[in-house]
């Protein structure tokens, strides 16, 4: 189920301004992949590349190659809905469907994929995905009640649950604990490790000790100047990464001597 | 420091209190115009309630007088409606969230300037133009489908029928309800339709995820103002309707029943004292419709959306 993602020369543009250029790299399956970088590097226009959810800004396109285990993203006859439904996304700030229920929420992507289900199934893809998403137990007696009436982290665990209910094969994280709470926070956290037995996650964070925490590969994305497009300075294992970098700028960046 | 005594207040500023005070006053001001619209309506109406058998001619008392007109007026009212809501939502869509910004902000443009139009053109060309301009479609209605009882005929030959009137009324109700509907959809939060569309939901499962949901209330509200446009028009619909106390569902014949407001207008200048009243009455009324209808829609929207926020 969980892919690798290979990426080459990827140029990303917003009309005519060039947002992100060339950036190189592989994602592995089955490994948490970091991003930092600065505010506006361009990090979360890149993590929205890869499953074209930067489209919904008009004017956005690519060039270059996005490859998920072979097959390219952005072919001329690839439907964007279709890769979203292969790649899923966890945003910034927890956003459950106001109207829903908790039940209804986590099973809100798998009523688009498929016309009915049947209720145990139904049931079954629940609570397999809210265990998943470590919530289980906390809501397993009130699925009916409105997913807006949880604690933030809370929703932003069913929003993972709600993500991985149609089993994608790679979970986009932008910034996933960023309105959170450290308890929050390291409830996410500890999931992110659960879960990348059986999904590949790319996550966008600003903490760099989240990235040192949760990930296996970090990419570092600066700007040369502003106004310039952002671009990947340093790609590598996250150990070597806040240990021994190869870019003096980065080690500058993870250090806080900025610039 | 100590803590002043409790009498002394914090300082407000002028400009706060100023501001505060117009907007108070324009609340109120509305509420005492409400408010004495329907004293009128209630002082001058009055005598009208129970009026000598006469003045009600052709009927006999002030309620099978205002029957039939109460009647017209939501039969119009609700062919408007079904033809204009629909039309209007869609409309709106476009323009919020499939239009290009080069196309979506024209037309939002065009369809504002209909409700610039003033009603007594949208009459004319309803009573001249449109009228004729169906009689084609209410023959196709009658030949075909005369078994529903919208369409009993016999067909009209002038084209002035209840029909007419109600898409006349529609094509006034759609500016309103699109540009309200129009600011609802656009203020969709962001993050709701990213999360849709994060779960590979096309552009329609989008809106009917994300959008929809968070339109409702607003939605009943734009209905809402189209409703009260529909149901106090008055030239259009007296320009459009020759009128026959009757009750009838057919929309497609010359016998038609006047709504309220269509039937003050035509009347009201030739009226005696007494008939005065009873048009007036007939005003009172029509408040009293458009009021509860109001309150009903809020009710079933409240009642709806209390399912889901606790």
């Amino acid at each position: 189920m969980a892919k690798s993602i290979d990426i080459s020369d990827l140029d990303i543009y917003y009309g005519d301004f060039k947002a992100v250029e060339g950036v190189n790299m592989t994602i592995r399956a089955r490994a948490v992949t970091a991003f930092i970088g600065p505010s506006g590097c361009g990090k979360s226009t890149f993590l929205r590349a890869l499953n074209r959810m930067h489209e919904v800004i008009p004017g956005a396109r690519v060039e270059g190659k996005v490859m998920v285990s072979g097959q390219s993203l952005y072919e001329p006859g690839v439907d964007p809905v279709a890769v979203r439904r292969q790649i899923g996304m966890v945003f910034q700030r927890p956003n459950p469907f106001p109207t829903m229920s908790i039940y209804d929420n986590v099973l809100a992507g798998n009523r688009l994929n498929s016309k009915k289900i049947k209720k145990a199934e139904a049931d079954a893809i629940v609570e397999k995905s809210l265990r998943s998403a470590n919530l289980w137990t906390e809501v397993k007696d009130r699925l009916n009640k409105p997913g807006m009436g949880l604690s933030g982290g809370q929703q932003q665990r069913l929003c993972i649950a709600r993500a991985i209910a149609v089993e994608p094969q790679v979970l986009l994280m932008d910034e996933p604990c960023s309105a959170l709470d450290p308890i929050s926070t390291s409830a996410i956290e500890d999931l992110i490790h659960e879960l990348k037995a059986d999904y590949t996650i790319v996550i966008v964070t600003h903490n760099m000790q989240q990235a040192a925490r949760v990930s296996d590969d970090t990419g570092f994305f600066n700007l040369k100047a502003a106004g310039q497009p952002g671009h990947l300075v340093e790609f590598n294992p996250t150990n070597k990464m806040f240990t021994n970098p190869d870019e003096e700028s980065t080690e500058a960046y993870i250090s806080g001597r900025f610039g | 420091m100590s803590v002043s005594a409790p009498s002394v207040k914090p300082p407000r500023r002028v400009g706060d209190r100023l501001f505060a005070g117009a907007a108070q006053g324009a609340a109120l001001i509305i509420m005492l115009a409400l408010a004495g619209v329907f004293v009128f309506l209630f002082i001058e109406g009055l005598p009208g309630l129970h009026a000598d058998e006469r003045i009600y001619q052709p009927a006999t008392n002030f309620a099978s007088y205002v029957g039939p007109l109460v009647y017209g007026t939501v039969l119009a009212a609700v062919v408007a409606l079904v033809i204009a809501v629909p039309f209007a939502i869609g409309v709106a869509l476009f323009i919020s969230h499939y239009a290009p910004p080069r196309i979506a902000a024209p037309i939002a443009y065009v369809i504002d300037l209909l409700a610039a139009v003033p009603s007594v053109v949208y009459g004319l060309w309803g009573g001249l133009a449109l009228g004729q301009a169906t009689k084609p479609v209410i023959n196709w209605l009658y030949d075909n489908l005369d078994f529903i009882p919208f369409f009993a005929g016999p067909p009209s030959v002038t084209g002035r029928t209840m029909l007419t009137a109600g898409i006349v009324l529609a094509i006034m109700v759609v500016p309103i309800t699109t540009a309200i509907s129009r600011e609802v959809f656009a203020q969709t939060p962001r993050l709701h339709e990213e999360a849709a569309m994060a779960l590979g939901a096309t552009r329609w499962e989008t809106i009917r995820l994300a959008v929809f949901p968070y339109a409702k209330s607003g939605l009943v509200s734009a209905v809402m103002l189209g409703l009260g446009r529909a149901l106090g028009e008055t030239m259009a619909v007296a320009m459009v309707l020759s009128a026959t106390p009757i009750v009838t569902l057919n929309l497609i014949s010359d016998t038609n029943p006047a709504t309220i407001a269509s039937n003050i207008a035509s009347n009201y200048k030739e009226a005696s004292p007494d008939r005065q009243a009873v048009l007036i009455a007939t005003g009172l009324v029509l408040f009293a419709v458009t009021f509860a209808v109001n309150f009903l829609a809020r009710l079933v929207v409240a009642r709806s959306e209390r399912g889901v926020t606790r």
